[in-house]
């Protein structure tokens, strides 16, 4: 009986064809490998995460009625010289209050200036927040419309930004400022900045 | 002087008609600039889509900087200086994005030339031995069945 | 009482997978028919008992027993009872046990509808699915216990998300679930056949059913998905390139190379390890999507509640099934030998053409689902990949696709003929690029992309009609699984003259409306009658009242909504649509703008329907498909022995 077996090729050709048989096999589990890295990497970030593009820049100029003078402006540059803290914040948000003990006490220390951008509220709501759950603010500028906000980069309240002494924005914090991030980030930046 | 009448309500209708068109055009490139920015709160809407407050007020903004004469790409960059690459809703070609952008394209001609020396090397490769006539009837033989269901799908 | 015995079926579940994930494997190794015929019996049990725990879950939700966690955050008293149980699957813990429910009616269709596989072949596929079933109830035991207790019971629940109050819960998770879940039957063979070493043309033709079944629920779930998100969400979009949709779409897409692959396998014995590879790459990509839903990695609409460990816990799973099947194919594939020969013009490289079309596809949305994570894990930047993103880069790559599929069903096997199919299709082209030219002209505006979108589509629903006509004149007959790839490339053709008319043609506008008001859109006049308060069973709503008309007549009276359930409190719109089978009209609520003024927003969508109806066809080709004779028959035919299997490898033999 004839045999119906394709004729062998050459030796060296059969060797490139294992050669390139073998990469063609190995590659799917090759690239499922480096997809699987970066998927482990990924449980540890957050996707809804916006960082700011604003960090090493300039902070945006405003001029803004304070909210306990409103008579009163405040521009940025009034802080020149000094390292501060510009916490976003509003009485119609529930976090705010999750942080407000903190920013409260860290008032108390004198250790860093805390401003506060009174972020799309009414006036009396604010100054009723205020007096309830206490003031760490220097003063609060009042944000009625939300420009300031978009200018930035506010997108989710309360937001926080450290801003050195030239005015440059060194640090931003989206959310509630928690105890550890105070502890870990914030002063010791301020503290390394403040020299 | 009725020449002249005619020409100036003739402007005025074209004028008028003018505005009127360029509303809806205004109204349009609002829109399409909309919909290229990525809302942030509901992140998964454009910008023109989506119902959240920051939504409205960026919106606005958008509205404000057409009617100040600003041009598309001008406005889509404040945004990016703000709230960066993420806010646009179509990733911007740029170096780190090249991949994303070519890839597809890169893997499809990649992907074709594989399949094409593939197919020729098989073709090439299995070159079936002449037969003599006895081999030849017992292939017929096997075969002749299978020719039928050659057509099948 | 309940939960608790639910909870108990889960730990006995987890037990006999266990067993019908070792023993078979074992006995068909070591060629002992004892341990071999455990799967069976294993498979039916494991049924019995995941039955049973859903059954109590569902019970608890029905009964509206609050002393159960998952029924308190998940549901409430006032819930209408069609929803109270489909609040079963409406979170992570419940999904899950919904995933390892189709599973085990997978495993149990398999147990009973395979009396022609020989025992040891069922053993390892009974095996595999048993592993996975292991996997899943684990998970489910030790991180995601739908049964948990919640002491003191709540008084009420927490409600169904609004979203979710719809007929679209009932049917959506279920048929997408089968889906997703199917292509493990589809893996389970690869891996059999891969340890075994038994990979031919008898292998594909058992496996095909199986896996055009799969797809058809696929195809169905994701339909109707997408059906849902149009009607529920207010805004008439109906595809968004969301991570869980495109989460749901990658395995569909390599669900449709794999089909098509299995059909060369089956006649020719050619492509075996490519189906192969297939088969594990689809029930991958569905394992992707559930880890992808449920970790946390990408935002989504769509996504469970995450918490890390559970996170970690897939992706460990993931690691090993899709790792180890990769490793198993990577050593045992490229023993095998290259099946039948076939020129560079034949229907078999047609259809590898089009198996790495749907691959470069679904690596393209794969990219862009995952790119934001890749930079981001990189420490290089942040972006976001969109719908305009998707849009430009999956049409010209499915383009080709659908041109080949217009031409292949007229390619012959092996050696196509050239000049034929051309002489074949001559006036079929003719005809189809007069009219891709001449339609957007009856809709008042010609456009390039229109015409391109409607000539793919005319396209392929050409070279069906030419296909059915070659076929008929010839005299072969007409069998199913021919008459079931007609239908489905014909329900392709229908698909994308539904998207090509909708995107091209739709309209909308946001207009403020006081009572009386008229306005008009696309030869339509919409009369804002005002708005009313009414009261549902668990929510509150606004509804208006809109009068459409044409040409004076009244064409239809709708009342769209604007609802705040009485749990939850977030406002819901609820669009009102005049459906037609050449135009859909959409009427939304936006805002209330003081004295009895509203906002409202009107879209005329043209031929939206034709999407789904496309989907159904596609389906319905499937069922038809995998519905052939040649599946049923019971008893090996004497040709099948010499059939198409020119190659077949021997275990151990180099």
């Amino acid at each position: 009986m004839m045999p119906l077996a394709p004729t062998h090729p050459s030796c060296e050709a059969a060797q490139r064809e294992t050669a390139s048989r073998l990469t063609r096999f190995l590659l799917p589990i090759g690239i499922f490998i480096v997809l699987v890295g970066f998927l482990a990497v990924g449980l540890n970030l957050n996707p809804r995460e916006v960082p700011s593009p604003l960090v090493g820049k300039p902070a945006p100029a405003f001029e803004l009625p304070l909210l306990h003078q409103p008579d009163k402006r405040f521009v940025p540059s009034d802080m020149r010289g000094k390292v501060w803290l510009l916490n976003v914040w509003a009485s119609w948000c529930a976090s705010c209050r999750d942080e407000h003990p903190l920013l409260v006490e860290l008032s108390r220390n004198g250790v860093l200036p805390i401003l506060g951008l009174n972020y799309k509220d009414k006036d009396e709501d604010a100054q009723r927040w205020l007096k309830k759950f206490g003031d760490p603010y220097q003063l609060s500028v009042v944000d009625a419309d939300g420009r300031i906000g978009i200018d930035y980069g506010v997108y989710g309240v309360p937001e926080t930004y450290l801003i050195d002494a030239e005015g440059v924005i060194r640090f931003k914090q989206i959310g509630p400022v928690t105890s550890e991030l105070l502890q870990q980030k914030i002063l010791p930046l301020a503290k390394a900045l403040q020299k | 002087m009725r020449h002249w009448l005619l020409v100036f309500f003739m402007s005025v209708a074209v004028n008028v008609s003018a505005t009127e068109k360029s509303d809806l055009d205004t109204e349009q490139r609002v829109r399409q600039i909309e919909e290229k920015l990525r809302c942030l709160v509901c992140q998964n809407q454009s910008l023109a889509d989506s119902n959240a407050e920051l939504a409205g007020d960026l919106r606005r903004q958008v509205r404000d900087q057409v009617a100040a004469g600003r041009s598309d790409t001008e406005i889509l960059d404040f945004m990016v200086q703000r709230y960066g690459d993420f806010v646009l809703y179509e990733p911007p070609f740029k170096s780190t994005t090249l991949l994303l952008w070519i890839g597809p394209f890169v893997l499809l001609a990649a992907a074709a030339l594989t399949l094409l020396a593939a197919l020729r090397r098989r073709r090439g490769a299995a070159e079936e031995p002449a037969l003599d006539p006895e081999g030849k009837r017992v292939v017929e033989r096997v075969l002749a069945p299978l020719r039928k269901h050659d057509e099948g799908a | 009482m309940i939960p608790e015995l639910g909870h108990f079926a889960l730990i006995v579940a987890l037990a006999i997978a266990l067993v019908q994930g070792t023993l078979p494997f074992l006995g068909a190794a070591k060629k002992i028919p004892g341990l071999v015929a455990v799967a069976r019996p294993a498979a039916q049990g494991q049924f019995v008992f995941v039955a049973i725990a859903f059954g109590c879950l569902a019970w608890a939700f029905y009964s509206n027993d609050f002393s159960v966690l998952n029924v308190a955050t998940n549901s409430n008293s006032r819930l209408p009872a069609p929803y109270r149980i489909a609040a079963t699957w409406g979170s992570h813990e419940g999904s899950l046990l919904l995933w390892v429910m189709m599973l085990s009616l997978w495993m149990l269709a398999v147990s009973v509808f395979s009396r022609s596989l020989p025992q040891e072949m069922l053993a390892r596929i009974l095996g595999v699915m048993g592993l996975i079933a292991v996997g899943f109830l684990s998970f489910m035991l030790f991180t995601s216990n739908p049964f948990e207790r919640l002491l003191p019971a709540a008084a009420d629940g927490r409600d169904l998300n609004p979203l979710l109050q719809d007929p679209g819960m009932v049917f959506h998770p279920p048929m997408l679930y089968m889906g997703y879940v199917g292509f493990s039957v589809a893996f389970a063979f690869a891996i059999a056949a891969l340890i075994d070493g038994r990979l031919d043309a008898t292998w594909a033709r058992w496996s095909r059913p199986w896996t055009t079944a799969a797809w058809v629920f696929l195809t169905i779930g994701i339909a109707l998905g997408s059906f849902w998100a149009y009607y529920e969400l207010g805004w008439g979009g109906w595809w968004f390139w969301d991570p869980v949709e495109n989460a749901s779409f990658m395995p569909w897409l390599i669900g449709t190379a794999l089909i098509h692959s299995l059909a060369v396998t089956e006649k020719r014995g050619a492509f075996k390890s490519w189906t192969v590879l297939l088969a594990i790459v689809a029930f991958s990509l569905s394992l992707l999507g559930t880890f992808l839903v449920r970790s946390g990695v990408l935002t989504s609409v769509h996504a469970f509640a995450t918490d890390p460990k559970r996170g970690v816990f897939i992706l460990g799973f993931l690691a090993l099934v899709v790792g180890g099947s990769l490793a198993l194919y990577a050593w045992r594939a490229s023993k095998v030998s290259p099946g039948g020969m076939f020129e560079l013009l034949s229907r078999e490289s047609m259809l590898l053409a089009n198996s790495v079309l749907l691959i470069v596809a679904c690596a393209a949305v794969l990219l862009g689902t995952l790119y934001p994570l890749f930079l981001d894990a990189l420490g290089m930047g942040k972006i976001s990949v969109g719908p305009p993103y998707f849009e430009s880069v999956f049409a010209p790559l499915m383009a080709p696709a659908i041109l080949l599929a217009g031409i292949g069903p007229l390619v012959a096997w092996r050696k196509g003929d050239g000049t034929e199919v051309l002489r074949r299709l001559r006036w079929t082209a003719i005809i189809v690029l007069a009219a891709a030219l001449f339609v957007p002209l009856l809709f008042g505006r010609w456009a390039l992309l229109t015409s391109f979108g409607l000539l793919l589509a005319f396209w392929i629903l050409g070279g069906a009609l030419t296909a059915l006509i070659v076929r008929l004149r010839s005299r072969t007959g007409i069998t199913s699984a021919f008459a079931g790839m007609l239908l489905a490339h014909a329900g392709i053709g229908v698909f994308v003259i539904g998207v090509t008319l909708v995107k091209s043609y739709e309209t909308e506008r946001d207009i403020r409306m006081q009572p009386g008001d008229t306005a008009g859109l696309g030869g339509y006049s919409f009369r804002f009658d005002g708005v009313r308060e009414v009261s549902g069973p668990n929510y509150a709503a606004a509804r208006g009242t809109i009068t459409v008309l044409r040409d004076g007549q009244t064409v239809a009276q709708l009342a769209p909504e604007k609802r705040v359930y009485l749990v939850q409190r977030n406002p819901m719109t609820e669009a009102a649509i005049d459906a037609g089978i050449s135009r859909d009209v959409y009427v939304a609520l936006g805002e209330a703008v003081g004295n009895d003024a509203w906002t409202v927003r009107v879209h005329i969508k043209p031929f939206i329907r034709w999407i789904w109806i496309g989907c159904l066809m596609m389906a319905f080709g499937g069922v038809l498909a995998a519905s052939d004779r040649r599946y049923r028959i019971a008893a090996r035919r004497q040709d099948d022995a010499s059939g198409a299997d020119a190659s077949v490898m021997r275990s151990g033999a180099a």
